[in-house]
């Protein structure tokens, strides 16, 4: 079966982000940008499935900029086959993404798409869901884990309540959680071999895809600041203060 | 014109966040009608129907709709959700698997996660585990919108029923099955909707030491969560886990027992009225959020914690 996955290019997560002080964004030169960790865990699944011959093809997708070409890289270097990057300076929202991504499932038919299930800078978690209605696909959001069976794939989801357990029909749409598996790190050898794979550049009006932002971003703030505490001694201080400074308990 | 909310429900009972989404709604316009879509789920709908605020409940009954799977539940938002100018889902997993979907066939952009509503068209939202604050406006005609009950107030219930209307179920696209389920027991109040949380982290070293702010959790009548690292550890199921990838929750007291206080948790609980961080760590950054803090070892502290509360007989509120 033939994957295709889907890597975002983000603020690296240990990044404490800077609001801009003209309330337009979030400060992004010369912040540290890393692969979206949710996508990392995408693409360790789908390699995990070409290793254990599941997969005979795996595919990487990412959308903006040109320096997503590095995302795809290091996609490449854990084991991807080959990467196609639509490249856009403008903002990409995640129907956008979803209708840019439906294309790319057009040309390439892959059995299954697996995408994270939230991107850490918009926390949309929107773009897989958004992806199988488009195609008309079933869904397995938030996996935390995958088995194939006949034209099917179990899918153990992470539910408020606990798990649920459903069984999808290929071709499906999987976004993942945490737990899913733990990404591996690309060795040197992998890193030098991914050069010399494939990226196919393409564009939003080459696939014939209208990508106007349906939302506007008025501001961008800081969010309200906690007024700092205070450090107690003793347990007995504690109690007294939550019972009659804040009146908690 | 009217505003649709779609009630999350396991057939039996309203999930409490459908609750505070129906505030929500509230605020966008007085006219407020509620799809319950369910298997033997008359009960719900009916229930639906006595929150305050809510003009009619649009009832769609069918077998499809049992377990709220995104494949068959989304055509029949869609079929009745055209006639609106918002759909508001609650922000929990029910409704951020099942809201993008709706968003994509409606060919609208999904707007999620909202905490507070500034107009029909504009609304805020955090971003980057909620460092920063958006404020969006849709040009889109059909408001697609998922929102975080612990930015909005539960709306209240009334004695006497309203309007329920049967409506047709649309077609089951029949490409997803329900296998089974694995729920957390659990004789602690939800999560999500608990007035006093205690979490712990990694510093609690085992699931077995996790007994220890149960029993402090007891006699609080708060909520059991934990830390990422906790739940990485196998010390608690992930459905206990605070932050960004996991709940988000905004208590009276949160008291945070060995968590360092990472982005990603802070981001789930640092909208909690009240915070108390013990830590061995006097450079942990869950003190940059604590309005009270004790430095000190927790295995030391947690047993002193729990004797005071025993003597000075604190009870649950």
């Amino acid at each position: 079966m033939k994957l295709l996955v889907a890597v975002k290019r983000v603020i690296d997560y240990n990044v404490k982000v800077r609001v801009k002080g003209d309330e337009t964004g979030v400060e992004t030169a010369n912040v540290k940008m890393s692969m979206n960790p949710f996508d990392e865990i995408a693409v360790e699944e789908a390699v995990r499935l070409l290793e254990a011959g599941t997969a005979t093809e795996v595919v990487a997708v990412s959308l903006g900029v040109q320096q997503c070409q590095e995302t795809i890289r290091t996609a490449l270097a854990m084991g991807v086959d080959r990467g196609i990057h639509i490249k856009s300076d403008e903002e990409l929202q995640p129907l956008a993404v979803a209708k840019l991504l439906a294309k790319i499932v057009k040309k390439e038919s892959p059995d299954m798409v697996i995408l994270g299930k939230q991107a850490i800078d918009d926390d949309s978690n929107q773009t897989g869901q958004m992806l199988a209605g488009l195609l008309g696909w079933s869904q397995g959001t938030f996996a935390s884990e995958i088995a194939l069976a006949e034209g099917k794939v179990n899918v153990t989801r992470e539910i408020d309540g606990g798990l649920q357990t459903i069984a999808i029909d290929l071709p499906a749409i999987i976004t993942t959680d945490l737990r899913l598996n733990e990404p591996r790190y690309a060795s040197l050898p992998n890193i030098m071999k991914a050069k010399k794979k494939e990226i196919v550049e393409m564009t939003p009006e080459e696939l014939d895809v209208d990508i106007t932002p349906r939302l506007t971003t008025l501001k961008v703030s800081e969010p309200a600041k906690r007024e700092g505490g205070i450090k107690v001694e003793t347990v007995t201080e504690l109690i007294s203060k939550l019972k009659s400074e804040a009146g908690v308990i | 014109m009217p505003v649709l909310v779609v009630a999350d429900h396991d057939n039996s009972a309203l999930a409490p966040i459908t609750f505070n989404t129906v505030t929500a709604a509230a605020e966008i316009t007085a006219d407020v009608h509620v799809l319950v879509a369910g298997n033997n789920s008359a009960g719900v709908a009916e229930a639906a129907s006595m929150i305050s605020g809510v003009a009619k409940v649009l009832h769609a009954e069918g077998a499809a709709y049992e377990h709220q799977l995104a494949e068959a539940l989304a055509p029949v938002v869609i079929a009745q959700g055209k006639n609106y100018s918002h759909i508001l889902f609650p922000s929990n997993t029910t409704g951020k698997n099942v809201a993008p979907r709706v968003a994509a066939l409606l060919d609208v952009a999904q707007i999620s996660d909202i905490v507070e509503v500034v107009s029909d068209n504009t609304f805020v939202r955090p971003i980057y585990a909620g460092n920063a604050i958006a404020t969006v406006q849709s040009s889109d005609p059909v408001k697609v919108i998922t929102v975080r009950g612990t930015a909005f107030a539960a709306a209240e219930t009334q004695d006497v029923s309203g309007i329920v209307e049967s409506v047709e179920t649309a077609e089951n696209p029949s490409i997803s099955a329900f296998v089974g389920d694995e729920l957390t027991k659990s004789e602690r109040p939800e999560l999500t909707a608990a007035r006093v949380i205690i979490s712990g982290g990694r510093g609690m070293q085992s699931g077995e030491n996790f007994e220890m702010i149960e029993k402090i959790a007891d006699k609080l009548g708060a909520a059991v969560g934990a830390s990422r690292a906790a739940v990485d550890a196998g010390y608690k199921p992930n459905d206990y886990q605070v932050g960004q990838t996991g709940k988000v929750v905004a208590p009276e007291l949160y008291i945070a027992v060995g968590i360092s206080g990472a982005i990603q948790h802070l981001a789930g609980m640092k909208d909690s009225k009240v915070i108390v961080a013990i830590n061995k760590d006097e450079e942990a950054p869950i003190f940059s959020v604590a309005d009270y803090g004790i430095v000190g070892d927790l295995f030391k502290i947690i047993p002193e914690l729990d004797e005071e509360l025993e003597q000075q007989e604190i009870k649950p509120r």
